[in-house]
């Protein structure tokens, strides 16, 4: 194999695990405070959309990114509400949120641009352009989030006070800090990280929003966070990888290999699933998540 | 956990779920409006297309049934303490079972088609959902993860197969043969032709019938069997189960079985009943509307059915709302089952909290 296609599958590798990496990153910071989130499928998609529908008619692409990033927190705080201060099931709330987000897109998209749920194509200024190495300002936000998670959750004052809360609420509480406070501070800063990972997806990646344009890359974040153990430089390691495989996936399709011949596509694309589960079932290593996490918090009377 | 909320059975069982509901089609409601359409003209459209003709109504009854399915098989894992969310896969790996067995087992007589293709969909829904139900009892890998990953390496699966393995050579479609006639549940308007009775036709097929004894058979076993409580034990207390000699492990295990089992009659019912083929995506995200179905339903058959219906209306009148208003599309549906999902599940206190207080007051007035 030669350089120039290493260089191929490395560079579509990058741009394939950013999107993934934002929602990881997302997942880590609700799961690491006690908070379990499946919907960041659905606010992925939200931010996608809104991105592409602010970039359209503002006419640039950062202020799609704010458009983005506001939907994506709005529905973060919808899954907030029900798990931090209803104490509702969070695993339900995270499909509701996802439900929600592929027909509220689609809806919302068909009713206004008529072209059924696509907004219409971005161009010019209403893209992130290349920045830097053929990448876009976004991909640097988000590898930029790797060390600052990194940094803030192990070394601050803030971060580990969240962490304590996703292990042994009652103990942060008993310390006179505000579990709801912290809880809701986490589901907010990820619900950053998937509006990132939303918009690049339709305003970066793509020049525009398609229906259900996240094809289920919110779940391989998921995976990619069990994967990673909850924690930041292993997430990186992990999304990269499935980018990777992703990547390969594309790069192979038609190429026959001499005595195996041509290896489905579906072979590597269900590598990131199978694995997951095979670590789950813990016949390599084990992934524990944190303590607290799925529990909702309720003071003692 | 927080303390319980008291309140009579009925409103607890009743008014509850029907608060939920209302609320969420006024925040429906508001969607249209918010894109510039009538709620009210919307609303009758969408009757008139499901209940107003004998077709609409064959068509919402036909929905119904997968509704129906898909609800049972929440609801047996829901009693038992677990969320399967792996819906979709199960009922996709069903649709393989059938479609293996139909299109393979030619050589046995018509009349053993019908229940071999079921048992075949039962059988591999079971095994879809046995390992991470398996998985959760013996080795505590999440449910809730494993099955959603099971969903998405049942449709990488079926993708391969039919692309590359089942389809027909001559096709270009991913799907396969159709399947032998005998092994094609009759349609019901073909049923009342056999008595001389003249209905609409839809896509109405016994499938409805199975779907209905299935609710009364799932009632009979977790209310009234040992292994019914035995799981509903397992559901609210495990340690209690074990004290009292069940072993949650397996427990765990039969409701999975059972769930996924269940979740197999989406397929029968959308392959056997009415496509007679095996083709891509026929589970159309129905594995996820069961969630909304069992939560509305508070798990208990009778529950499902009518959440079911309601759900039958949607879908249908959806369709043909979708051609009336053409802003209004499907996925309205979609939206209206997530803010179930959300009220009737996630905000469940919410409203519970409030239908207490209202109930509470008249008692304060008169003290």
């Amino acid at each position: 194999m030669d350089l120039g296609i290493l260089v191929t599958v490395f560079d579509s590798a990058l741009r394939l695990s950013i999107p993934l990496l934002a929602a990881c990153l997302a997942g880590l910071w609700s799961e690491r405070s006690g908070v379990v989130d499946i919907g960041l499928e659905g606010k992925m998609l939200v931010a996608a959309f809104a991105g592409a529908a602010g970039a359209y008619v503002f006419g640039s692409a950062w202020i799609g990114l704010g458009f983005g990033i506001f939907a994506s927190v709005a529905f973060a705080l919808i899954h907030g509400f029900a798990s931090i201060s209803q104490r509702g099931n969070q695993i339900v709330s995270g499909v509701a949120i996802n439900m929600l987000a592929a027909g509220l897109t689609a809806i919302v998209g068909n009713a206004w641009y008529g072209q059924g749920g696509r907004t219409p194509p971005l161009e010019g200024d209403q893209r992130f352009d290349d920045f830097l190495f053929g990448h876009s300002a976004l991909v640097f936000v988000v590898l930029l989030a790797v060390p600052l998670t990194w940094f803030i959750l192990g070394r601050t004052r803030f971060g580990l006070r969240l962490r304590a809360v996703g292990e042994n609420p009652a103990a942060v509480d008993t310390a006179g800090i505000s579990v709801t406070g912290l809880r809701y501070s986490a589901v907010i800063i990820g619900g950053v990280l998937c509006g990132l990972g939303g918009v690049y997806l339709s305003v970066a990646q793509a020049a525009g929003f398609l229906p259900n344009m996240t094809t289920g890359r919110g779940f391989i974040a998921l995976a990619a966070l069990i994967f990673a153990k909850w924690r930041a430089w292993p997430a990186l390691g992990a999304c990269f990888l499935f980018g990777l495989l992703d990547a390969i996936a594309n790069q192979l399709q038609g190429f026959s290999f001499p005595g195996i011949g041509e290896v489905p596509v579906q072979a590597i694309q269900a590598l990131p699933y199978l694995m997951t589960v095979i670590l789950l079932a813990g016949v390599i290593g084990k992934a524990i998540p944190p303590r607290a996490a799925g529990v909702p918090y309720v003071k003692e009377r | 956990m927080s303390a319980p909320i008291e309140m009579p059975k009925w409103a607890d069982t009743i008014l509850v779920p029907a608060i939920s509901v209302v609320a969420a089609f006024l925040i429906a409601g508001l969607v249209v409006l918010s894109i510039g359409e009538n709620p009210l003209t919307a609303t009758r459209y969408l009757l008139q297309g499901s209940l107003g003709t004998g077709e609409g109504l064959g068509f919402t009854l036909f929905y119904a049934t997968d509704f129906i399915f898909v609800g049972l098989a929440v609801a047996v894992a829901y009693h038992a303490g677990l969320f399967n969310i792996g819906g979709e896969g199960q009922a996709t790996l069903a649709g393989l079972g059938t479609a293996l067995a139909l299109n393979n087992l030619t050589f046995l007589p018509g009349f053993l088609l019908i229940p071999v293709g079921i048992l075949a969909a039962a059988a591999f829904g079971a095994a879809w959902a046995a390992i991470p139900g398996y998985l959760q009892a013996k080795r505590g890998s999440h449910i809730v993860i494993t099955t959603i990953m099971f969903n998405w390496l049942a449709s990488v699966l079926i993708v391969y197969l039919l692309v590359n393995v089942l389809r027909e050579p001559q096709s270009m479609n991913p799907e396969t043969r159709a399947f032998p006639e005998a092994a094609q549940i009759p349609f019901m308007h073909d049923v009342f032709a056999w008595f001389g009775i003249t209905i609409p036709s839809s896509q109405l097929n016994l499938t409805f019938v199975l779907a209905l004894i299935s609710s009364y058979l799932i009632w009979l076993l977790i209310y009234r069997s040992r292994l019914g409580y035995a799981i509903r034990v397992v559901g609210s207390n495990p340690t209690a189960a074990v004290y009292a000699g069940i072993s949650p492990a397996r427990i765990i295990i039969i409701a999975m079985v059972l769930s996924g089992a269940l979740a197999g009659g989406l397929a029968v019912n959308e392959l056997m009943g009415y496509q007679h083929r095996l083709l891509l995506e026929f589970t159309a995200g129905y594995g996820f509307v069961g969630i909304a179905v069992a939560l509305m339903g508070r798990a208990h058959p009778v529950g499902i059915i009518l959440a079911s219906l309601l759900f039958g209306i949607l879908y249908q009148g959806g369709a043909e709302l979708a051609f009336e208003q053409p802003a209004i599309t499907r996925d309205m549906v979609v939206v209206i089952g997530g803010i179930i999902i959300l009220f009737a599940g996630a905000l469940d206190g919410l409203f519970r909290r409030l239908v207490a207080h209202l109930l509470s007051r008249p008692k304060l007035a008169g003290a």
